[in-house]
């Protein structure tokens, strides 16, 4: 048991400090690509951090959004005709050292203070008991579900809302050059790849009532069979070729989501209230519609927001 | 009890080839060589991983799941270093043409 | 061993957070191109992620606190949606200089 412990111990120590090296060597590195590399990999890093911290929700969103999702932004952003860009810090070395070691001390007053905060966190703002105590009532059995979809379903309209005001933004901006080219060797890949990426999606939509998973994973699976799709030379990557239904898909999730509230509202029962009996099936309703809007709006946030055929 | 042996026994086995593909992705001259040691120790590494665990799986469900993991990590790995030594090759061929 | 046994978890993973945020801070404050700025704001974001989930880590035999998860959760897919459109935006200003 004690043996156990401290292999526990040694591992969090482990795993911290690859954590904070890749964050530095991330943020630190001259070369553009390297940097991008390196962060791709903090975010798997992260992904297990997460999952040692009994955070499987976050540990499934961080491999697939902020790692997957995020390096492909990233890499998309890298010019085809340049082989390596450096950026390195711009200002006299005595200055960055200077902010080096005022960033620390900023940071070691933020934790000093959270830290002496922290062990009357359990008394004051823990909310986990009441979570627990109105499971029950909320239509799903998995917390996490719980609390984004029905006790504080109205952030998660407006995070639906956030990712649709980034999506238009990036529609508004008009054609970008695509920056990537397209290989053979994904065509094949994403023949198989593509529905089992779909029925994963299912599954994990299906699981998150009970378990781990839910509409932003979900989603995001969505969206890497999107990106594999247009990697492999498919211009529209899976998505509608009609504009009226990219749009529809689009506004989807948030939409249906403001529906359901408005209509629960109007039927006296208070906005996003769900009544207990039907809980279950309005959160199933928005989850899903939720996660088409949300795979579509990460798969043309990687193609730059407007569907094109490729520049011969 | 024999089942419980024979999963560490194989995740030690497993162990041992991620290490020595490591070694391999550290101390190889050039870039072909460490996506040979990475890919090959890997996927046998992981296969043995994932062999060992099914012994401990307690329904169907679970050993289908880990195989399908085993699976979709074999096709990336396989897939992403194809990638790299098709985009190095190129490289060369277009550095050569120059030269 | 029973040195190493006695570090809590939580303060250790608060502490890391914390110092993910002062680095991001430092590249976010001094680089000068905008795509490292943006990864180096991605590094910060997840140092607060890490510091909430720390602080909803109740040790190895309680459950977590459901709240700060689903904070991070929905943290997590506005940082990435705020990223896309910082990139796109960058390169849609690097398409506009280049011709």
């Amino acid at each position: 048991m004690n043996l156990l412990d401290g292999l526990w111990g040694v591992l969090d120590l482990l795993l911290v400090a690859v954590l904070l090296l890749l964050a530095m060597a991330a943020v630190l590195s001259s070369d553009r690509r390297r940097s991008m590399m390196l962060f791709i990999v903090f975010g798997l890093v992260l992904a297990l951090v997460w999952a040692r911290l009994h955070a499987p929700d976050i540990a499934l969103a961080e491999a697939a959004i902020g790692a997957g999702l995020g390096g492909a932004l990233l890499m998309a952003t890298l010019r085809r005709d340049t082989h390596q860009q450096t950026d390195r810090f711009p200002q006299h070395p005595a200055l960055v050292w200077g902010a080096g070691v005022l960033v620390m001390v900023l940071g070691t007053a933020i934790a000093w203070g959270l830290l002496s905060i922290l062990p009357t966190v359990e008394q004051t703002w823990r909310k986990g008991a009441a979570v627990d105590a109105q499971l029950a009532f909320s239509g799903v059995s998995h917390p996490v579900t719980a609390v984004l979809l029905n006790f504080r379903a109205w952030d998660t309209l407006l995070e639906l809302a956030v990712l649709l005001a980034a999506i238009l933004g990036i529609r508004a901006l008009g054609y970008v050059r695509s920056t990537y080219v397209t290989e053979a060797a994904f065509s094949q890949l994403a023949v198989w790849l593509v529905p089992l990426l779909i029925l994963m999606a299912g599954y994990i939509l299906w699981a998150g009532a009970h378990s781990p998973g839910g509409a932003f994973q979900a989603g995001a699976l969505l969206a890497g069979a999107g990106i594999l799709l247009r990697l492999a030379g498919y211009s529209y990557a899976g998505l509608p070729t009609a504009r009226w239904l990219v749009r529809l898909g689009l506004v989807a999730g948030t939409g249906v989501f403001l529906l359901v509230g408005l209509g629960l509202l109007g039927w006296g029962q208070g906005f996003l209230h769900y009544p207990v009996a039907y809980a279950k099936w309005w959160i199933l309703l928005i989850e899903m519609l939720a996660t088409v809007s949300i795979g579509m709006t990460l798969t043309l946030a990687f193609m730059g927001g407007i569907p094109q055929k490729e520049a011969a | 009890m024999i089942l419980d042996a024979l999963s560490v026994l194989l995740l030690l086995l497993g162990l041992f080839f991620f290490v020595s593909g490591l070694l391999g992705l550290w101390r190889f001259p050039n870039t072909f060589a460490r996506l040979h040691a990475l890919t090959k120790a890997d996927n046998l590494g992981l296969g043995l991983v994932m062999t060992g665990l099914l012994f401990q799986v307690p329904d169907v469900l679970w050993a289908i799941k880990f195989v399908l993991v085993w699976l979709l990590a074999l096709v990336a790995s396989a897939v992403n270093a194809h990638l790299i030594a098709v985009f190095l090759h190129r490289q060369q061929e277009r550095h050569d043409e120059s030269a | 061993m029973a040195g190493l046994s006695a570090i809590n978890p939580q303060f250790l993973y608060v502490c890391a957070g914390i110092f993910l945020f002062a680095i991001g801070l430092w590249g976010t404050w001094l680089h000068a191109h905008y795509v490292r700025k943006i990864i180096s704001l991605n590094v910060m974001g997840a140092g607060v992620f890490l510091t909430l989930i720390a602080v909803a880590y109740r040790g190895e035999n309680l459950p977590p606190d459901p709240v700060p998860h689903a904070l991070v959760l929905t943290g997590i897919v506005v940082a990435v949606s705020a990223t896309a459109l910082a990139l796109v935006i960058i390169r849609r200003l690097e398409d506009a200089t280049d011709v």
